[in-house]
Order: C-alpha cells, then sequence, then structure tokens
C-alpha cells in the first residue's frame, strides 16, 4: 500500500447544514467503581471512516457499544444521526434502525439458515414482505460472496464466511451507520483477508463507519482518521499516517511498539 | 487414524480393531471375559437376570389364572387365585376390574365417553409431538380437542346424560390434570423465567422470585391440602368452585415454578451475544425472546424439561390424598372389594405399566425430538 494513495484521501466531510453522523460528548461510564470512560469526545462526520485502537481493556468496545446503547452511559451525551439516545424506547428504535453492528464473535444465530439470519430483521422490524427481504438478502449475500451458503446453517461455515454474512444481516436493514468490534480478531490469519475486503468495499461505497480494529493495514487504507483509547479516554487522534508516523505521547509509541512486535 | 491426507501426502488407513466391530463373540470376550474376575461377575449376574426372568414367566404366565368363575350372587369366586397364590399372578382381577381402573365411577353404561376421551388425549399428544403441526394452528387443534373432552366428559348436551364431576374417575382424571397441568404450567413458567430475569422491571422480578421460592418451598401435598380445605374458606358464600379444578390450579402453580427454573437454565446458558445482536438488529423484546432467545433456550434445556414433565405426570397421583379419583385412586379402590383384597401386586403391576408406558413415550420421544433439532441444524 502506498503512502501517496493514502495521503492523499481527503476527509469527506459532511456538507454543510449536514448533521454529524455521531455526536459523544463528555462521555462518562462507570462499572461500579471502575470509571471505563472518561470524558470522551468524539464527532463522526457522515461517510467518516474512524478507526479506533487502543490496548486491551482501554474501553474501545464499551465506547463503540454506547453508541447504539448495548450500554448505557452516565455522563455526557451521545447524539446519532439527530437522535439523542436516552431512556426513551422510541429514540432507541430509531438509532439501532440506522445503526448496524458486527461483533468479534459473529453472534449469527445458529438455529437459523443464513437466509433467515438476513431476513429476519427486514421481516419483523422493517415489516418488509418475506419475498423482498429475501431477495435483499440475497443481493447482499453475493455482495459478501457467498450467495451459495444461503440454506446452510452458521454451524456449517467457516469463521471468515461467518463475518461476512454477520456483515451482509447488518446491512440487510440498510443502515447509515456500521460499528465494527474487533471484526477480525476471532479470524484465523488466513480468513482475515476475505473480511477485510468486504469491509473495505463498504468503506468505498461511502459508508460511515466505526471500526475497533488493530489492523494497521486497514486503518492506512481506508481511515480518515485513527483514534487512540488508552485507561477510558481519548489520547490522540489525526489521520492514519500522522498517528502512525509521528505519535506525541508516550501511551500511543507504546502501544504501536507492542502491536508492530505482536505482528 | 480421522485424516487420511496430511498436506497432500497419503496416510495409509489403518484398520478399526477388531474389538470395536459387530460380532458378539468378539464384544463379549472384551467386555464381558477379558479377566477372571470380570468371568465370575459375569456368570453371577447372568445367573442371577435368568433366575429371575425364569420366576417372572413362571408366575406371570405359566402359573396365572386368567379368568374366574362367577357366583350367583354376581361376585367373583376367587379360590382358584387363592390358591395359586405365591406362585401364580391373578390377572382375572383385572380382567374383572379394568374399567373400574380406566374410568372409575363413571356411569357403566357411559363409559364409551372417557374411552374416547382417552383417546382423543393420546391423538393430541401424537399431533402436537410432530413437528409438521407446529403452526399456529396447533393452538386451535388444542382448543378444539380439549373442549370435545369437557363436552364428552360432563355431556348434558347432545342427548349425553349430564355427569357431574365427582363420578369421573380413573385415567381420563390423570390425563387431565397432567395435560391441562402442563400446558398451562409452561407458558406461565417461560414468563415467570423471564421476569425472573429482568432487568428493567425490579417489581416484576421480585414477584417471580418470591413466587418460585414459595411454590418450591412447600410439598406439593399440602399445596393441594391448602386447594381443597383452606381455599373454599376465602370464597364468598355460595361460590364454589370444582374440586378438580381446585387441584388443577394447585398442580398448574407447583409445575410452573420448578419449570420456570428449568427454564432459567437455559435462558442463562445462552452467550450474551445473541441477544445483543437481536438487539443490535432492531429487535424488539417480544420478538427477541420469540425468535431468537427461547428457540435456543428451551433446546438447550429439552432433557430436564421432559425430566420434570415425567415427574409431574407421576405427580398427578398424589390427588389421592384430597380424594379425587385418578387412576391410581382408582386401582387402589377396586381391590378395597372383599374378594379382590389380597391381590394389589397385580393391579399395581397394571398400573405401574399404564405409568410407565406414559413416561417412556415422553421420554423416547424427546431423544428423538433433541436428534431431529440437532439434525436440522446440520444438514
Ligand atoms: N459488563 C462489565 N462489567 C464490569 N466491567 C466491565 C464490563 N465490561 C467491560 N468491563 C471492564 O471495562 C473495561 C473496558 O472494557 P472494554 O470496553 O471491553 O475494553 P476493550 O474493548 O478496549 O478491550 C475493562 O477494564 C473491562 O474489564
Ligand atoms: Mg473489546
Amino acid at each position: 500500500m502506498s503512502l501517496t494513495q493514502t495521503t492523499s484521501r481527503n476527509v469527506r466531510v459532511a456538507p454543510p447544514g449536514d448533521v454529524p453522523a455521531i455526536v459523544l460528548d463528555k462521555v462518562n461510564k462507570w462499572y461500579g467503581l471502575m470509571h471505563v470512560l472518561r470524558d470522551v469526545s468524539l464527532t463522526v462526520a457522515q461517510r467518516e471512516k474512524v478507526v479506533v485502537c487502543g490496548p486491551s481493556g482501554s474501553g474501545k468496545s464499551t465506547m463503540i457499544r454506547c453508541i447504539n446503547r448495548l450500554e448505557t452511559h452516565q455522563q455526557g451525551s451521545i447524539v446519532v444521526d439527530g437522535t439523542e439516545l436516552t431512556d426513551d424506547t422510541r429514540a432507541l428504535d430509531t438509532v439501532r434502525r440506522e445503526v448496524g453492528m458486527v461483533f468479534q464473535s459473529f453472534n449469527l444465530f445458529p438455529h437459523l439458515t443464513i437466509l433467515e439470519n438476513c431476513t429476519l430483521a427486514p421481516i419483523w422490524v422493517r415489516k418488509m414482505p418475506k419475498a423482498d427481504a429475501e431477495e435483499l438478502a440475497m443481493s447482499y449475500l453475493s455482495r459478501v460472496k457467498i450467495p451459495e451458503q444461503a440454506k446452510k446453517y452458521p454451524g456449517q461455515l467457516s469463521g471468515g464466511q461467518q463475518q461476512r454474512v454477520a456483515i451482509a444481516r447488518a446491512l440487510c436493514m440498510k443502515p447509515k451507520i456500521m460499528l465494527f468490534d474487533e471484526p477480525t480478531s476471532a479470524l484465523d490469519p488466513e480468513m482475515i483477508k476475505e473480511v477485510l475486503d468486504t469491509m473495505i468495499g463498504l468503506a468505498e461505497d461511502g459508508m460511515t463507519m466505526v471500526c475497533v480494529t488493530h489492523e494497521m493495514g486497514f486503518a492506512r487504507q481506508v481511515a480518515d482518521r485513527v483514534v487512540f483509547m488508552d485507561r477510558g479516554e481519548i489520547v490522540e487522534s489525526g489521520p492514519p499516517n500522522e498517528l502512525f508516523e509521528n505519535p506525541k505521547t508516550d501511551r500511543l509509541q507504546l502501544f504501536l511498539s507492542q502491536i508492530l512486535r505482536g505482528h | 487414524m480421522s485424516t487420511t491426507t496430511l498436506r497432500g501426502a497419503t496416510v495409509p488407513l489403518k484398520p478399526q480393531p477388531a474389538t470395536a466391530m459387530g460380532s458378539p463373540w468378539i464384544w463379549a470376550r472384551a467386555n464381558l471375559f477379558n479377566s477372571w474376575l470380570s468371568t465370575a461377575i459375569t456368570l453371577v449376574l447372568g445367573y442371577l437376570v435368568v433366575r429371575f426372568a425364569v420366576g417372572v414367566i413362571e408366575w406371570g404366565f405359566l402359573n396365572a389364572v386368567w379368568s374366574v368363575p362367577t357366583r350367583a350372587d354376581g361376585t367373583a369366586d376367587t379360590s382358584a387365585c387363592l390358591n395359586a397364590k405365591g406362585i401364580g399372578a391373578c390377572w382375572a382381577v383385572i380382567h374383572d376390574k379394568y374399567r373400574f381402573i380406566l374410568f372409575g365411577r363413571y356411569p357403566y353404561e357411559e363409559q364409551w365417553r372417557p374411552a374416547i376421551c382417552i383417546a382423543l388425549f393420546i391423538a393430541l399428544f401424537i399431533v402436537s409431538g410432530m413437528r409438521r403441526f407446529w403452526r399456529r394452528e396447533l393452538a386451535w387443534i388444542w382448543l378444539g380437542t380439549l373442549t370435545a373432552i369437557g363436552v364428552l366428559m360432563w355431556g348434558g348436551v347432545l342427548g349425553m346424560q349430564f355427569v357431574p364431576q365427582d363420578s369421573w374417575g380413573g385415567l381420563p382424571i390423570t390425563l387431565i390434570l397432567s395435560t391441562f397441568g402442563l400446558a398451562f404450567a409452561f407458558p406461565l413458567a417461560v414468563l415467570v423465567a423471564l421476569g425472573r430475569r429482568s432487568t428493567q422491571l425490579p417489581a416484576v422480578k421480585m414477584i417471580c422470585v418470591v413466587y418460585v421460592e414459595l411454590i418450591r418451598g412447600v410439598p406439593l401435598v399440602s399445596l393441594l391440602f391448602m386447594a381443597s380445605v383452606m381455599f373454599p374458606l376465602f370464597l364468598p358464600e355460595g361460590i364454589n368452585i370444582d374440586k378438580l379444578l381446585r387441584a388443577q390450579i394447585a398442580i398448574i402453580l407447583f409445575a410452573a415454578a420448578y419449570l420456570a427454573e428449568v427454564i432459567r437454565a437455559g435462558l442463562q446458558a445462552l452467550p450474551k451475544g445473541q441477544g445483543e445482536a437481536a438487539d443490535a438488529l432492531g429487535l424488539s423484546y417480544w420478538q427477541k425472546t420469540a425468535r431468537i432467545i427461547l428457540p435456543q433456550a428451551l433446546r438447550l434445556v429439552i432433557p430436564p424439561l421432559v425430566n420434570t414433565f415425567i415427574g409431574f405426570f407421576k405427580d398427578t397421583s398424589l390427588v389421592l390424598i384430597i380424594g379425587i379419583f385418578d387412576l391410581l385412586t382408582a386401582g387402589k379402590v377396586a381391590i378395597s372389594e372383599p374378594a379382590w383384597q389380597s391381590f394389589a401386586t397385580e393391579i399395581y403391576i397394571v398400573l405401574a405399566l399404564v405409568y410407565f408406558t406414559f413416561c417412556f413415550a415422553m421420554s423416547k420421544y424427546s431423544r428423538g425430538l433433541e436428534r431431529d433439532l440437532d439434525r436440522a441444524r446440520s444438514r
């Protein structure tokens, strides 16, 4: 991957007047006495791709899960596409329809076929007729290059295939924003590329993405911005090359040296 | 030798050792006579099994009395049975009493009605067991069948004589108590289990916890007593809920508490990610519960669920103590007649066989169902 290719990429900020996709403002969260998110503020523009990295336990998952309220925050505000996340269930429904999520452990529904996994939410949440939902699901399954597995069950697929199904399943809800929480960490090395390629394709189509990952190559190629978290705080953020070549803080330097050694 | 090729190179297949294969002789030598101790144990146990089997055949078949003559006054002349006592079974008692055991004190010439009810129950179980019928219409089939059973048992319409509930008895009572019991207890148990895991509604959670702990903490017998003796005291004058219904409610409440704990175990065993994935897709709580959580959680707990079902099928016999005429009570009353008093063994063997048939069918069915569900998933 060439440097020029990535540095020439401009941050495609939304046109003026358009609301940002995600705004976290001084978000704080505690688990009991443990302060896991400390004054986290982050704005993600429409169609922006943000990669979040940081050591294990630094609060990356917690932050990303607060964005679709799988976890609740205790202080600060989170606004997703103009809708603030509160206890109001209607706001929550709106946000969850617009935000798709891909998990580290795939979380496909093992008792449903691949096709049923993909059509479930369109049929029951979007109230789409079954035939339309199946057509939609097949088109996304083709996009992630596994239409021929539609009648199988998740247990019969490889990890990489399962993760691609999980991406297709989320896409079937036509989300505006996609969240990825370490989508390739549970995969064998030879399957990582097929999942990353799918995600790159998605990024090229202009999807707004927040992605927790340690795949630095992916970050350089796709990310408009990389956010480095440590101990519940956003320590540094900036374009991938700048951040990786000239880390300003010791913490990021240490982290980068550790993952580079690991790879 | 599970793999035949390793990085393209062919590894020769080693034949399976002979002991694991079909021949019974080889199997017996490897498993029954492989040392002098195991040979001795095999011989001793073999001798005991044969002795027992011979005894059973002699007592149950060769020396058994199958029928006895009737005296002039209408009672049975059981002297043949008394002579054979100890060496042969007196199946004549079954021959003489089977209608009473099956139907209790239900009017003799109307007993075709409970007979049809038994057939309806069995048909209902079979239909419900077939996955082909697992559709919304099944609820209507249940409603229709149970209504038909009620109409047949009570009568009073369509030219059928009215038979009050205290004349019902025998197998229909056992089937009514267990079928209605589990049919109502199961959905109640699902709700209680869900309520007990609720994080949003602490009041509901409290109620569910208290309910389960209270009911589990007392014996079924005392609940039945309360239902039959104490409960009517709380009701206003003149309102009388039928005794069977009260026992039925006690059984439902009791069964639901146990089933709820079994179902909760299934809910707990399910990975958290399943619910989160459903949430992230925007499914509502009930959509998530009905389509993602319950199908998987219930599949996990089929063995303990069936275990509880079987337990409750047999526990319905405890209604004996509040004077409801179920299968076991009918059997017990059947031998209170002086002529038959000494032939309790034969009666209880037959009753045990009836219970066993139902319980074994449940157990066999559940294992088949587990296999089917697993196969469907990996096809
Ligand atoms: N449900 C929970 N209860 C208590 N502590 C938790 C819970 N989930 C995460 N944590 C803690 O919060 C911190 C941040 O976790 P997480 O967001 O998963 O980190 P990361 O994804 O960066 O590895 C960790 O110290 C973790 O132990
Ligand atoms: Mg994490």
